[in-house]
């Protein structure tokens, strides 16, 4: 997967955010999101270690050891930004107070179930706040390739990796397109760059009904 | 507990015995009590030991210091994979391993302290880490029942403190600190600044004083 076709995910998926919501930012593809967001969009980012107003990453010369983002990457706080501790970040998360959760996943099914941190016989010791983010928040928001670095589909129609939590996905942002969970159908609503739903339908295992709506991706 | 002079960090290690169950602050290293884990690393010889942290340290830092030394029999966690010492150590059996949701690990420290007995969550229903868990179907939501976490010691950092032990915390340095203060039998604050009597403006006290039983200042 190459840095081009990340980003090009992370622009597509900046265009879900609004003003005024609360968004909490995932590891990987999601990150990049806020090189996408326009100056001042209004949308306020949320991390899971206690931080509420992440601002832009920090200079060299205002590096602060105290200050990171769940990714443990160094950032800085907005005016404005809050700080709390991780029970209380939490809190907010079940409590529907955070809007947004943009993840990365490994699958995602016909049911919006999510697989995103675990595979089988090889990594089952991390798991962080995933669970808790995508059960709590609004809005779940899945920015994936398409297919695996295998080749694998990862829209698909059950999942195969251990579940993060059933049914919760709302969209999905590949390279290729967005679906949407629409009363319980996956639809396909919008081709990103020149792709066809025969492309879309090639690299996914999970039925789903193409429903195109205008493309919102800037020419 | 009313706290009167600071002690060593030597010292405070030494209320730690085998098979204690010891919760450590920090997500990763920051806010991580790191003078207390060095002591308990050079001046006890406690094993056995069962670890409550967000992570088990980095390879030869923080508790993954500990992890080598082979004191620690447990780890309750939900990000175990950031230390792959620690990965391994579970894979050949020497360190079994707790997973838990960070929300419900934070969440369980919290009711830990607060004398909650469990609570409902429906962060992880229908997945493996609720498997053996009660569950209950609450306004039409499945939940998993989950029991609080308590320790004999918690060692927690907090950047300023005054000789009461009244606690504050710098940036996202606070994450699990607070809570893990309330949810020992024995607290023990690594402070970066003792200031005097009065100089913590009551209202920015986030750990009164009650919950901890030492003081150490960070070396």
């Amino acid at each position: 997967m190459t840095g081009d076709v990340k980003a090009r995910i992370a622009e597509r998926a900046a265009l879900e955010l609004r003003a005024g919501e609360i968004v909490n930012l995932g590891i990987g593809i999601p990150n990049l999101i806020p090189a996408f967001l326009p100056q001042g969009s209004g949308v306020v980012l949320h991390t899971e270690n206690g931080l509420l107003g992440v601002g832009p990453r920090p200079g060299v010369e205002e590096l602060d050891p105290d200050l990171i983002d769940a990714a443990k990457q160094p950032i800085t706080a907005l005016p404005g930004a809050a700080y709390f501790d991780s029970a209380a970040s939490f809190a907010m998360i079940r409590g529907g107070h955070v809007d947004v959760a943009a993840l990365g996943a490994l699958e995602v099914s016909a049911a919006g179930d999510i697989a995103n941190w675990a595979v089988p016989g090889k990594d089952v010791l991390g798991v962080g706040g995933a669970m808790d983010l995508v059960v709590g928040a609004r809005k779940v928001i899945v920015t994936m390739t398409a297919t695996s670095s295998g080749g694998e589909p990862k829209v698909v129609a059950e999942c195969r990796y251990p579940l993060t939590a059933a049914g919760v996905a709302d969209v999905i942002v590949t390279e290729l397109s967005v679906f949407r969970f629409v009363d319980g159908e996956l639809r396909l609503t919008e081709l990103l760059g020149d792709a066809t739903v025969d492309d879309v339908a090639a690299v996914t295992t999970a039925p789903f009904v193409v429903s195109l709506e205008e493309s919102r991706v800037p020419l | 507990m009313t706290v009167s002079a600071p002690i060593t960090a030597e010292e405070a290690v030494s209320c730690i015995r085998t098979g204690d169950t010891v919760m450590v602050g920090g997500f990763g290293l920051v806010g991580a009590p790191l003078t207390l884990i060095d002591a308990l690393v050079e001046h006890s010889d406690a094993s056995d030991l069962t670890i409550v942290s967000n992570n088990i340290g980095e390879p030869g830092r923080g508790l993954g210091r500990l992890l080598r030394q082979g004191r620690i029999r447990r780890g309750i966690s939900s990000y175990f994979t950031s230390n792959p010492e620690a990965v391994a150590a579970v894979n050949a059996g020497e360190l079994a391993a707790t997973l838990v949701p960070q929300g419900t690990f934070a969440e369980a420290i919290r009711a830990g302290g607060a004398g909650i007995g469990g609570f409902y969550t429906p962060v992880g229903a229908g997945t493996v880490l609720a498997e053996g868990k009660e569950e209950r179907l609450l306004d039409g939501v499945r939940h998993v029942l989950e029991e609080p976490l308590r320790a004999d010691v918690a060692l927690v950092y907090a950047a300023r403190a005054d000789p009461l032990g009244n606690l504050w915390y710098r940036r996202t340095a606070r994450n699990f600190n607070p809570v893990m203060a309330t949810a020992a039998k024995i607290t023990v604050a690594e402070v970066g600044e003792l200031l005097p009597l009065g100089a913590l403006e009551p209202e920015s006290v986030v750990t009164p004083h009650l919950y901890v039983d030492y003081l150490v200042v960070r070396s």
